[in-house]
């Protein structure tokens, strides 16, 4: 954007021509910053462009066949992504299932009824943990989790739920549920920092009102301020979700890396995010790299599906708690 | 027990069920840093800082060109990620129509929520084929591509909350829009906009996916842009999935340094903000 | 922004380009490949850049499917695999022919972790196709007994553990299973991937080693050098003269006894299932894939430099790690390969 060739405009026209604006600077700054702002468009429409153009080889191969297909043979040239997608709807569900309640009960207590320092100085301790590297939870897991699964955990649940067809099965400690542990894990400070958040904005008078009416402090929780609060609480179950989603790291280390669909949780899994990390560097043969680059962009799609809807959640719940007031 | 008692009881055992998921939660980061201290803090020597890998089956050396390497892919990416994140956030805050900063702040929250191994196909596919090799510059894009929104975001946030006043006072003394943006409006959002930056190059520095196919790793020191560089993260991941005890040690080490650098990251982040929103108060 | 900005701001990309632009002396080459021999190239590797100025040569080990993949892309100067790459992989290679160099000989043992068992096992080649196609699932399955007769096996069941990458050592292992047992060579078959009826995967020999080292009762296969340093049990597998052998050193050289006098040209061999009173079944010769056209002189010098040193100081470096050297025959045609090389 060249500014510096303009030759002197009068002086009294200045402010009206183009290159007279431009040298007032402001309008070079609106352009470059102008610039910027659109960079980020321009990297994220190529992103989808590259991921578009270098999987065409297996959406031509395999049309929607690829969503339903089982098997994933690099020696025969089938590849389906019917297993992988199936793993990282399970581990991170059962991440879900496991971080959600844990999460909102931490946020309910340090929403309602930690006194404000203590509430503070652990949130803080919450938030730290958001910020450790997947790299490390799947250290910690690889070492410590899944010789507890392997050795206390799995069995126990063997002994006492494996009636039940998730808990059946070979026992190896890698697997779904280590998995979906390590995810939920993960996912616990993003629930807890976004539900407190959401249940501060509940305004006093809603808990006064419930207790004036004779509410006990839990009731006055959740019959009241827990429905008022329930947008964001979704919107941040939502963007669990979708962290859960793209794990990959902590994922890869424990998850015993078989693409096969099993129902019980002990068994080993895939998730996409793992398979890509796996076999990208190896995948011999174009079909079969542009098969995983299709999983990639299918997980783009997910990923990017959900993270829409949690930022609707978000935005209407803020613009619920400013209707009501 | 009558209904009111039980009410009671009942609230009472919720309540103290919510305390417990809270501590559960918070003790789950002290057993992490515990673990991780008392693995890593046995390992970390100065060799480790110093040597680089050994072969395998060889006892001692360390991740030196790691570390280095590391700092190499995060500097980078925070050279090119921090300029447009932050004149991109000025756009939005400051000039910004309606629909186009619609279509960057969504854009940006997309690129934000992508997975990061989308990201390093990403960076495969735009710097390693086209330069045919592997490439600390493939990895240092990929997280630039990842810190963008973040800097973008949280420059846009700080930038809003400097008060109105603040520029119309400076419009009315005479001084152009962009003076006003560059000598009253960003520095009042200095803190912020740092935390927000220093929170952002934490968090690409702990990635490791992108990393598998852009940089690759390196046994030895890698003299340029252009080939590929040890990294950390990297580094965590092959050593703790071998069989070697050497290795595994030597895993905890690096695990414990990312941490630490991580966390130290972050707390200084927040101490600057804390400090910066004080002052403004005051 | 002021003065001192600008300034630190030209030291900075002064500085930069400076690291960019390399300025060191040194040759550098990229490979990728096996981990098969990843012991031994990483000491050749160590130990050939010691000398001042000497060329520094990273190798990557991902595995021999990612080797052969990396050099098809151009990404890496040379490439390593412990299958020989087929007639339409080399062809895929458009800039230049593909030279396979052998630089050792090692051995795909069967490791396992058994509760209770702290010897040696045997196994038939059949037999450890029935494992690994999941037909015999548990340890104490009399077709595992009657070969071990004396040893208390537990009723557990067999976890399996197989690469999850693109892997050479599956290659051989499933191609001495598909030697052995018509069944898994119609069902399975041998390749760098297949699809497993099940078990664990793992990335690399490392990985494997590992999670075999981790998971009670568990089998897997993995050179020789990953079972000795994880120190545990690795079996006897029956050779073509019914002998159980363990892999080491005498038998893996027996191997390839007969293939050194009958090397083909192109050094392209499968050594598995060998005759010979005393060789080890599930041997293989492992190569460096390297091209016969170098653009760069100095690469070119570095890659013949060091073909020629692994040929003499390198095969001295492999019995201390349980990998076999190359029989003297080998060596003198692969120094007439060099040649080759432009």
């Amino acid at each position: 954007m060249a500014t510096t060739s303009a030759a002197p405009a009068p002086s009294h026209g200045r402010a009206h021509s183009f290159l007279g604006r431009l040298r007032n600077g402001d309008e070079a700054a609106h352009l470059i910053t102008l610039m910027f702002a659109c960079s980020v468009l321009a990297i994220a429409l190529l992103l989808i462009y590259e991921l578009w153009i270098h999987s065409s080889l297996s959406r031509r191969q395999f049309g929607f066949h690829f969503f339903f297909t089982q098997v994933w043979d690099p020696i025969a040239g089938q590849f389906g992504a019917l297993p992988f997608i199936y793993g990282t709807l399970v581990t991170s569900i059962l991440a879900l299932v496991i971080a959600v309640p844990l999460g909102l009960g931490a946020a309910i207590y340090l929403a309602e009824l930690a006194p404000a320092r203590l509430s503070n100085v652990l949130t803080f301790l919450v938030e730290l943990l958001a910020a450790v590297p997947s790299v490390i939870y799947g250290l910690l897991a690889f070492f410590s989790l899944v010789p507890i699964l392997r050795n206390y955990v799995e069995p126990f649940l063997k002994s006492t739920l494996g009636f039940l067809p998730i808990f059946q099965g070979p026992i190896y400690g890698v697997g779904f549920l280590a998995a979906g542990l390590i995810l939920a894990i993960m996912t616990f400070p993003f629930i807890i920092s976004i539900c407190r958040e959401a249940l501060l904005e509940v305004p006093r008078e809603q808990r006064e009102a419930a207790l004036a009416l004779g509410a006990t402090k839990w009731e006055s929780t959740w019959q009241v301020v827990v429905p008022y609060a329930k947008l964001g609480i979704m919107g941040s179950v939502f963007l669990g979700l979708a962290r859960a989603l793209g794990e990959t790291m902590a994922v890869t280390m424990v998850i015993g890396n078989d693409p096969r669909i099993k129902a019980s949780l002990f068994a080993p899994g895939y998730t996409i995010a793992a398979v890509i990390a796996n076999e990208f560097t190896e995948a011999t043969g174009d079909l079969y790299l542009n098969s995983l680059i299709e999983l990639g962009l299918v997980l783009f799609l997910i990923t990017m599906i959900i993270n829409a809807g949690a930022r609707l959640l978000i935005i209407a719940t803020t613009k619920k708690g400013s209707a009501r007031d | 027990m009558n209904r009111t008692e039980r009410r009671k009881l009942v609230s009472n055992v919720m309540l103290s069920l919510t305390g417990m998921c809270a501590f559960l939660t918070v003790s789950t980061l002290f057993l992490i840093l515990g673990y991780l201290l008392w693995n890593g803090g046995r390992s970390v020597d100065w060799a480790f800082f110093t040597q680089l890998p050994k072969p395998p089956g060889e006892t001692g050396g360390g991740m030196a060109n790691a570390i280095v390497g590391s700092g190499l892919i995060v500097g980078m990416a925070a050279l090119i990620g921090v300029p447009i994140g932050f004149l991109g956030g000025i756009y939005l805050s400051e000039f910004g129509g309606k629909t186009l900063s619609f279509f960057v702040r969504y854009t940006a929250d997309l690129l934000n929520g992508v997975p990061s191994i989308v990201i390093g196909i990403f960076a495969w596919t735009v710097v390693v084929v086209p330069t045919r090799t592997f490439s600390a510059f493939a990895a240092a894009l990929s997280l630039a591509v990842m810190l963008i929104p973040i800097g973008l975001r949280s420059t846009e946030q700080f930038l809003r909350s400097v008060p109105t006043a603040l520029r119309e006072g400076s419009l009315a003394l005479g001084a152009s829009k962009w003076r006003t943006i560059a000598s009253v409006v960003v520095p009042a959002a200095t803190k912020g906009i740092l935390t927000g930056m220093i929170l952002g190059v934490a968090r690409i520095a702990g990635e490791t996916a992108p990393l598998l196919f852009t940089a690759m790793n390196n046994q030895f020191w890698s003299s340029g842009f252009n080939e590929p560089v040890a990294t950390l993260p990297v580094m965590i991941y092959t050593h703790a999935i071998s069989p070697y005890e050497d290795w595994h040690r030597q895993a905890w080490a690096a695990g414990l340094v990312l941490l630490g650098m991580v966390l130290i990251a972050n707390i200084l982040a927040r101490f600057i903000l804390s400090r910066g929103a004080a002052s403004q108060r005051a | 922004m002021t003065n001192k900005h600008l300034h630190l701001l030209g030291f900075a990309a002064a500085g930069m380009l400076m690291i960019g632009t390399g300025a060191y002396a040194a040759v550098k080459l990229q490979g990728a490949g096996a981990t098969f021999p990843g012991a031994i190239y990483s000491k050749w590797f160590d130990e050939f850049q010691k000398p001042k100025d000497a060329p520094q040569i990273n190798y990557n080990p991902i595995g021999s499917g990612g080797g052969i993949r990396q050099l098809t892309a151009g990404t890496v100067d040379f490439g390593a695999s412990d299958m020989p790459m087929s007639d339409e992989a080399i062809k895929a290679v458009k800039k230049y022919h593909v030279l396979h160099f052998p630089t050792v000989l090692g051995g795909v043992v069967p490791t396992y972790n058994v509760e209770g068992v702290t010897g040696d096992l045997n196994f038939t080649g059949p037999l450890l196709a029935d494992i690994f196609s999941g037909k015999v699932a548990k340890w104490n399955d009399p077709a595992i007994a009657k070969v071990n007769a004396g040893v208390k096996l537990p009723s557990k069941d067999i976890t399996l553990v197989h690469r999850s990458d693109g892997s050479g050592t599956t290659f051989v292992f499933t191609d001495y299973l598909s030697s052995v047992s018509p069944e898994w060579k119609s069902k399975i078959g041998a390749g760098a991937t297949v699809n497993w009826p099940g078990g664990l995967g793992a990335k690399g020999s490392e990985g494997v080693a590992g999670q075999v080292q981790g998971t009670p009762n568990s089998i897997s296969y993995v050179e020789l050098f990953y079972a000795i340093q994880n120190k545990m049990p690795y079996g006897a597998v029956q050779n073509k003269s019914g002998k159980f052998l363990k892999a080491s050193l005498e038998t893996v050289t027996a191997a390839a006894a007969g293939a050194a006098q009958a090397m083909p040209e192109d050094f392209r061999v499968s050594i598995v299932n060998a005759p010979g009173a005393n060789a080890y079944p599930i041997s293989t010769f492992t190569w460096l894939l390297i091209p016969d056209k170098f653009e760069d002189a100095q690469k070119k010098k570095a890659v013949v430099d060091f073909l020629r040193w692994m040929l003499v100081k390198g095969q001295t470096y492999a019995s201390a790690l349980s990998y076999a050297p190359l029989p003297k025959e080998v060596v003198a045609k692969e120094e007439k390969q060099i040649a080759k090389i432009q």
